[in-house]
């Protein structure tokens, strides 16, 4: 019996060794994306203890009692509605000025190859690959004395001002927009503007209901992806703004750490409040959000 | 605005008498209202652009030949020629070190983190039950603010409660392993941070070279007899030769680019000095000395500019295609 098993095990047929090897494999993806998602796992778990049971047994133990008290205070104490509006009012006018601008200069840059157009698709795209630190010294000095009147700054200047947050956002956006709307523009079929043109259309006109809703699928892609990049975004509000409560909820939740969030459980429940956001934001545009990026590495 | 179609836009009103014109080249169809839109639409972001990074690119060439601290104006005689390049190299103390640092977050994401997400990518590429919920937990990390990785790891590493020593038993003050504080080891806990959330940004920039591979090249080989193995090193990882150097360039400019976690962990001190955080210390501080974080941030400019010339090269080619 156990010799015929042998013998019609040998030759097996070819699905059954491919389907071995694809349980070795979900075997081995598993124990991976386990490792992986542990850190995230057990922020969440040590967020979840109240601090009477970390403080006496430890942060590596096992609970006595699970809560969502840490989230409640974390949202309460340190005000954390207040610094998600903050988030907002720069988050929103970069995203939509950003998309503004390098959707009308990709236009205007792919109407024809011309030398002066590479050039200066080279030039958005190099100073969109610049490391941020190379340029504050000026930057910070540009921002202080740029004079802003009374309504957009309320202290004369550029520096610790939304204003100069958001435009800061839209200049080195628009290098990495321009660069992704240029390619995807020109995978569009010319005769589409050759028609327009032949029709009397003007550039305006061409651009605003020709090649712009055709660009739909990419200018949600990039909404999607330069909303998390700007939400995300610690080192600008950390160099231009000043004042603790004009600042974006990702760069507040480290200035608050001493301040309101004393002890892991409550800064981890923190985190992850911070963090939800644009998880929820990737669940639900996984795939524009995964399309704008790819969008600059390959074409189309 | 739902209508795809593209050709129902038709104003004439605005456009003048453009279509009359016989159409000779593309420029003599602009009217001048069309030059002037143009013109706008080139005209501002490039301004912006010009204002807001190239100016205080070249300025922070300037300033590098300063001992200018902001406070006074800028004369004459705060030029100190190379000066503060001498001191750089010479006489100050963190310079190397970070030098160090970067090149060890740079080698380890070349030698581990990129490998890592290719092989993540490779892996993933098939019809495979499930695959969508192994990217998004490679790909989760990414989605995650650097302030927030930063938060979730010290509490893996955190000396007496945290998670790693709590497994290795090493928590008691005698054998308790200080593994952001103890300037010997933290660089590498962060990079294993950063390694994190760079991961699975490759996988995905990856993945999406893979998907765009024509599968005929791998049907053609696997008939051929070749093994998966080598159907990825001999037809996948050739044809893949642009998307391989945009990871490439990924990957240097995300090493440079280095600053969120070290800064947010203890200010880029202590074993974990960066150049960016050399620059950001040095320029943004009480002593605020300006002319010489210029010449740490001028550095900076010089090494990105080798990974930014490939990227730019490979762009022209492209484009002159």
């Amino acid at each position: 019996m156990s010799a015929s098993m042998v013998a019609t095990a040998a030759p097996a047929p070819p699905r059954r060794r491919v389907k071995r090897s694809r349980m070795a494999l979900h075997a081995f993806l598993i124990v991976v994306c386990s490792i992986w998602i542990f850190p995230l796992l057990w922020a969440v778990y040590i967020s979840l203890r109240p601090l009477g049971d970390t403080a006496l047994h430890g942060d590596f133990s096992l609970p006595s009692t699970l809560n969502f008290q840490n989230f409640i205070d974390a949202w309460n104490q340190a005000n954390l509605p207040y610094y998600y509006l903050n988030t907002l009012i720069v988050a929103v006018p970069a995203v939509a000025i950003t998309l503004f601008l390098s959707s009308m200069l990709a236009f205007a840059l792919t109407r024809a190859a011309s030398r002066f157009n590479l050039f200066m698709l080279l030039l958005f795209t190099a100073g969109n690959l610049l490391p941020p630190q190379v340029i504050i010294v000026p930057l910070y000095t540009l921002y202080l004395h740029i004079p802003i009147p009374h309504p957009l700054s309320d202290n004369g200047i550029l520096y610790d001002q939304y204003l100069g947050i958001i435009l800061i956002h839209v200049v080195f956006q628009t290098g990495f927009c321009v660069f992704v709307l240029s390619n995807y523009m020109r995978t569009l079929p010319h005769e589409l503007t050759e028609a327009a043109i032949v029709d009397g259309a003007g550039i305006a006109t061409i651009y605003r209901h020709v090649i712009l809703p055709l660009c739909r699928p990419a200018l949600a892609a990039l909404a999607t992806l330069e909303f998390t990049f700007i939400y995300n975004d610690f080192f600008w509000a950390l160099l231009l703004i000043e004042t603790g409560s004009k600042r974006p909820i990702t760069s507040a939740l480290n200035n608050l750490q001493g301040q309101f969030f004393t002890n892991n459980n409550l800064l981890a429940a923190a985190s992850l409040l911070v963090a939800i956001p644009t998880v929820i934001v990737y669940l639900i545009f996984r795939r524009q959000f995964v399309r704008g990026l790819t969008l600059g590495a390959t074409k189309g | 605005m739902t209508d795809l179609a593209p050709a129902s836009p038709a104003s004439p009103g605005g456009a003048g008498a453009n279509h009359i014109r016989p159409r000779r080249g593309r420029l003599s169809l602009l009217s001048r209202r069309d030059k002037v839109v143009l013109g706008l639409m080139i005209g501002v972001p490039t301004f912006l652009d010009l204002v807001f990074i190239w100016l205080p690119t070249l300025a922070s060439i300037g300033l590098s030949l300063t001992n200018w601290n902001g406070a006074t104006a800028l004369t004459a005689k705060n030029f100190v020629g190379l000066k503060n390049y001498q001191f750089l190299f010479t006489s100050y103390i963190p310079f190397w070190p970070a030098v160090a640092h970067n090149l060890i977050w740079l080698l380890f994401f070349v030698c581990v983190a990129t490998p890592l997400g290719i092989f993540f990518a490779v892996l993933l590429d098939r019809e495979l039950r499930g695959s969508v919920i192994y990217q998004n937990v490679f790909y989760l990390p990414v989605v995650l603010s650097l302030v927030i990785v930063g938060f979730i790891w010290e509490l893996q590493y955190a000396p007496t409660d945290g998670f790693i020593n709590g497994v290795l038993g090493r928590t008691g003050q005698d054998n308790l392993i200080d593994w952001l504080g103890n300037p010997a080891i933290n660089i590498w806990a962060v990079v294993v941070a950063a390694s994190w959330r760079h991961v699975g940004y490759i996988m995905v920039l990856y993945l999406a070279g893979l998907k765009s591979v024509d599968p005929g090249l791998r049907e053609a080989a696997a008939i051929d007899g070749a093994g998966e193995r080598q159907i990825f090193f001999r037809v996948v990882f050739p044809v893949m030769a642009p998307i391989n150097v945009i990871i490439v360039v990924v990957t240097v400019i995300e090493s440079l680019r280095a600053f969120d976690l070290a800064f947010i962990i203890n200010q880029g001190t202590n074993g974990l000095e960066l150049l960016s955080t050399l620059i950001t210390n040095n320029s943004l501080s009480e002593a605020s000395l300006i002319g010489f974080g210029s010449a740490i941030a001028v550095v900076l400019l010089t090494i990105s500019l080798v990974p930014i010339v490939i990227f730019l090269t490979r762009v022209m080619r492209d484009q002159t295609a």
